[in-house]
């Protein structure tokens, strides 16, 4: 709870900060704010009452995991962007607005009732679209962000249409109350078009394959630096969601709706990973890369095996978002000094800079889920509950799925270290950027040596 | 404990190696790696006759999946190991100063040196994977970087190829794990969960393993990767994948598949040994119709390796006994056949035979070398090819005596174009590219010779290797 009330408070000084003339020295105090978050999140794990507000929110042992993972990520984000935002005037507006998302993705992970959950995903969402189209000047950032609104809000309806039809049945929004009520009798077509269309309103904000069509576009057209927080925070904070409410809800049901999303699945895995292949803008590969990464971690949600698929969803994201970041940041380097987002921005960095070569080979090698990096033990943990729960079917065709992915994230590795046709101009990154790459390096790399240091968060 | 040194020494030099000024870059390596190389034999000398796993480290790594990092040595870990050890200072070493190599390409050889070694020494199914995709990741940079013209097509075929293998092992393994009594990766529980399973479950794992191992030695037909992959890469690289690299796979069926899935075995052992058998005869063929002296010497490594995969998949301690006598022998040669290579390829800049001859009479310590390397190669009694050899076939034999006959085929082949390709450039009239040919440099000795030396130790008192790995070959295939 006092992690909602941090960033709260946090969000509205930032808000403030304008008006007080406090620009200069906001940076400092929100990375501090998020540090007394992540602090004070960390010691809520024995706190009594977990509930709050008539159990409209439980903060229990998974909330706390993800929203520590949640405030990591966003810190990481912070260091990442701050140089972008503070090149424009309004830099205050935008902060505040991420730090509210950063409220609505606590409350996503957090929820105890389905009307908290409607309330999170809309705080989270509204701040998304604002900030997608928050380079006023570009054409295609605002297209970005009216794009994302109206897909977004066409997915909230579905999903609010979804939260009804349970009402209905279970006469309540609890999440235990939706559990009892439906897990024990004769379930009627209700209920059962309720999930589905919770489903797909979820897999919306997901962006897995069918629904995912606003995503390149929205990716390719936002800032370089909203890009990374779309395919970072939020899509930790939905894939919090995603689990925490079939979870709780609907795992006596299992077998209804995972046929429904095997074949989503599927149809993620595939359709992102070969289309991924024929991008040649590097930021468009990550878009589709994103989604492709959404299938690998809604297979933990097909194989519903416990606490442990929680905990892969967790690992997951949480190292996805952080070699992403550092692929985000390197290509917001090299765009910055070449103009350029497409693959051949990036020939001869090897000689140019050998440092940021290296962290997006690492980055790379993580994304594609070679070991020791940390993505290759978030997919073989999502691989091991899949087979556990006899999915070893979707585990082989997401294993192939995989080796395509080698290809295009390998095609920047080779792009890295192949000479250039005119020598290019020096690459040259900033102390805070520097920072940030180093540890999200090193946190790939270490957090893929002993990933218990996360699994033991839940 | 000398296991984990034995890891730690080459990734902690590899780490060092980045800090290391370039001029000293190259010293720095080989002493790193002699070091490993002489606490390695020390431990060899030391050896206890047994069957059982000596030196053991077990550290609980990711407890709560139950997997740990142990490492220990039974009789044929050993044997690789010391292989590994002796040949990556030679491979070192047989840089020459004209190329330009930076630290980065010693600190990845010596980082794939601790990746081979911990896939030889791994007790513990995931470790054992991650060691197997941590060897892949060297390769394919020292490729990608210093390899020839076709180098990113070429490595990216190579990694996608080989990375498909070790998923479906991968799957496997989690299958195993999956079923043994208290979720854990330790091998001899891997071996029981394996055991245990009916011969259908069976079936299926030994396909994903036959994946895996089958592309990296590789066997017929998966092996399209490889000939483009040994001519593009640089010389060090090529010796790193077929000296070393390639026992993984023969390792791998050795430790993994032989004891785990004994229902298969009965089963699908006779496919595997087909095809490794074709592979045998099709690979010699094909080399005998090459003109680039690089890739008939990659054809003939899969002929090779095809009768080592024969040998072990029959399954008897003869035959697999063999193969791993073999495997040291294949690697020496193949070493030292590739250094040849190189060093023909770097005084004449050409590979094609039909431009060589008569390098004899420019070179005759180059001619000496590369006759003893040749007759290993064909497996001549006294060299170490023979031993090898004469115990695969006398193992394919106890299990299948056509198939022995048509693997006997190798020899004769192998003699035909191993001893044509050193008659073609090296005796006869001198063309015009062998004319300025000169004589082996101090540097290029000093990597020839331990490899000779070696070349007739182990055709002549084999037994000193035998009789270490005999023990653990006994218990290996007693199932226990």
């Amino acid at each position: 709870m006092i992690t909602l009330i941090i960033l709260s408070a946090l969000g509205i000084l930032t808000l403030f900060a304008q008006v007080l003339r406090f620009r200069k020295g906001l940076f400092p105090v929100i990375l501090v704010g998020l540090a007394a978050a992540f602090y004070f999140t960390s010691a809520d794990w024995n706190s009594n009452p977990q509930a709050w507000f008539s159990s409209m929110l439980d903060f229990n042992h998974y909330a706390i995991a993800f929203s520590r993972s949640i405030i990591i990520i966003a810190f990481l984000w912070f260091m990442m962007a701050r140089n972008y935002f503070l090149q424009e005037t309004s830099a205050t507006d935008h902060f505040a607005l991420v730090i509210f998302s950063l409220v609505g993705a606590v409350s996503m992970v957090s929820y105890n009732n389905l009307t908290m959950l409607f309330l999170g995903i809309e705080i989270l969402s509204l701040s998304a679209y604002v900030l997608a189209a928050s380079d006023k000047g570009n054409i295609l950032s605002n297209e970005a962000g009216f794009k994302y609104f109206l897909m977004g809000s066409f997915a909230t309806g579905f999903l609010l249409f979804g939260i009804t039809l349970i009402y209905g049945v279970s006469g309540s929004f609890d999440l235990h109350v939706i559990q009892q009520s439906v897990g024990t009798h004769q379930q009627p077509t209700m209920v059962l078009i309720g999930i589905l269309l919770l489903l797909v309103g979820l897999c919306f904000k997901a962006s897995l394959v069918p629904f995912h069509f606003w995503a390149p576009d929205v990716y390719d057209g936002a800032p370089t630096p909203v890009t990374a927080y779309m395919a970072t925070v939020v899509k930790t904070a939905a894939f919090g969601a995603f689990f925490r409410l079939f979870y709780t809800c609907f795992p006596d049901l299992v077998s209804q709706w995972s046929n429904v999303l095997w074949w989503i699945v599927v149809l993620t895995l595939f359709i992102a990973n070969i289309t991924a292949v024929r991008q040649n803008s590097v930021k468009r590969m990550l878009a589709y890369s994103s989604i492709a990464h959404a299938g690998y971690l809604a297979i933990a949600i097909v194989s519903m095996n416990g606490a442990a698929s929680g905990r892969a969803i967790l690992y997951y994201t949480l190292t996805y978002s952080i070699s992403t970041i550092t692929a985000f940041t390197v290509l917001y380097i090299v765009a910055r000094n070449s103009g350029r987002e497409d693959f051949g921005a990036f020939e001869g960095l090897a000689k140019t800079n050998p440092f940021l070569s290296f962290v997006i080979v690492v980055s790379m090698l993580s994304l594609a889920g070679i070991p020791p990096t940390a993505g290759f033990f978030g997919k073989y943990y999502i691989f091991q509950n899949a087979i556990a729960t006899h999915n070893t079917g979707l585990v082989l065709l997401a294993v192939l799925a995989a080796l395509i992915g080698v290809f295009y994230y390998f095609r920047v590795i080779i792009a890295v270290y192949f000479k250039p046709e005119q020598s290019n101009i020096p690459v040259a990154i900033g102390g805070l950027h520097q920072t940030v790459l180093f540890i999200t390096t090193l946190l790939t790399i270490l957090l893929g040596i002993f990933p218990d240091w996360v699994l033991q968060w839940i | 404990m000398q296991t984990a040194i034995l890891i730690l020494i080459p990734f902690i030099a590899a780490l060092a190696q980045l800090f290391v000024p370039r001029k000293y870059g190259k010293r720095f390596a080989i002493s790193a790696s002699l070091l490993a190389f002489v606490v390695c034999l020390v431990t060899f000398i030391q050896f206890p006759v047994s069957g059982d796993y000596q030196y053991v480290t077990d550290v609980p790594w990711i407890a709560s999946l139950g997997i740990h990092f142990k490492v220990g040595m039974d009789g044929i870990s050993m044997l690789l190991v010391l292989l590994t050890t002796f040949l990556v200072p030679l491979i070192i070493l047989s840089v020459v100063q004209s190329e330009t190599r930076t630290p980065v390409f010693y600190s990845l050889i010596l980082f794939m040196e601790m990746a081979l070694i911990g896939v030889f020494v791994s007790l513990d199914g995931f470790l054992f994977y991650i060691f197997w995709e941590l060897a892949l990741i060297p390769i394919y940079f020292i490729c990608l970087l210093w390899g020839g013209e076709h180098k990113v097509r070429v490595t990216l075929k190579f990694f996608i190829y080989t990375l498909a293998g070790s998923l479906f092992m991968l799957v496997a393994l989690v299958y195993l794990y999956l079923h043994t009594a208290s979720y854990t990766f330790e091998i001899g529980e891997l071996y029981k969960a394996g055991r245990s399973l009916d011969a259908p479950t069976q079936g299926i794992l030994f396909l994903f393993f036959f994946l895996a191992f089958g592309i990296k030695m590789p066997v017929f037909p998966l092996h399209t990767w490889q000939p483009d992959t040994y001519t593009e890469a640089p010389t060090q690289g090529t010796m790193l994948l077929s000296g070393i690299m390639l026992k993984m796979g023969i390792y791998g069926v050795i430790r993994w598949m032989l004891p785990m899935l004994p229902l298969a075995l009965q089963q699908y052992g006779d496919y595997a040994m087909w095809l490794a058998v074709i592979g045998v005869i099709y690979a010699s063929i094909i080399a005998i119709t090459r003109s680039d002296i690089k890739r008939l010497i990659a054809y003939s490594s899969i002929a090779h390796v095809g009768l080592i995969a024969a040998g072990v998949f029959a399954g008897n301690a003869i035959g697999v006994q063999g193969g791993i006598i073999q495997m040291l022998s294949h690697g020496i040669n193949v070493v030292g056949l590739f250094f040849i290579v190189d060093i023909i390829q770097r005084r004449t800049n050409t590979r094609k035979i039909g431009s060589l001859g008569g390098i004899r009479q420019q070179a005759p310590f180059f001619a000496t070398a590369f006759i003893i390397l040749t007759l290993g190669a064909v497996a001549l009694p006294l060299t170490d090819g023979f031993v090898g050899e004469f115990l695969l076939i006398n193992g394919i034999y106890i299990y299948k005596p056509a198939m022995a006959v048509v693997a006997g085929f190798t020899i004769i082949l192998g003699a035909v174009y191993m001893l044509r390709t050193y008659q073609r450039t090296t005796l006869g009239e001198t063309s015009v590219e062998s004319e300025k040919f000169f004589d082996l440099t101090p540097n290029e000795k000093a990597v020839l010779i331990p490899l000779l030396i070696l070349v007739i130790v182990i055709g002549i008192w084999p037994n000193i290797f035998l009789k270490v790995s005999e023990p653990a070959v006994t218990k290996l295939l007693s199932g226990n």
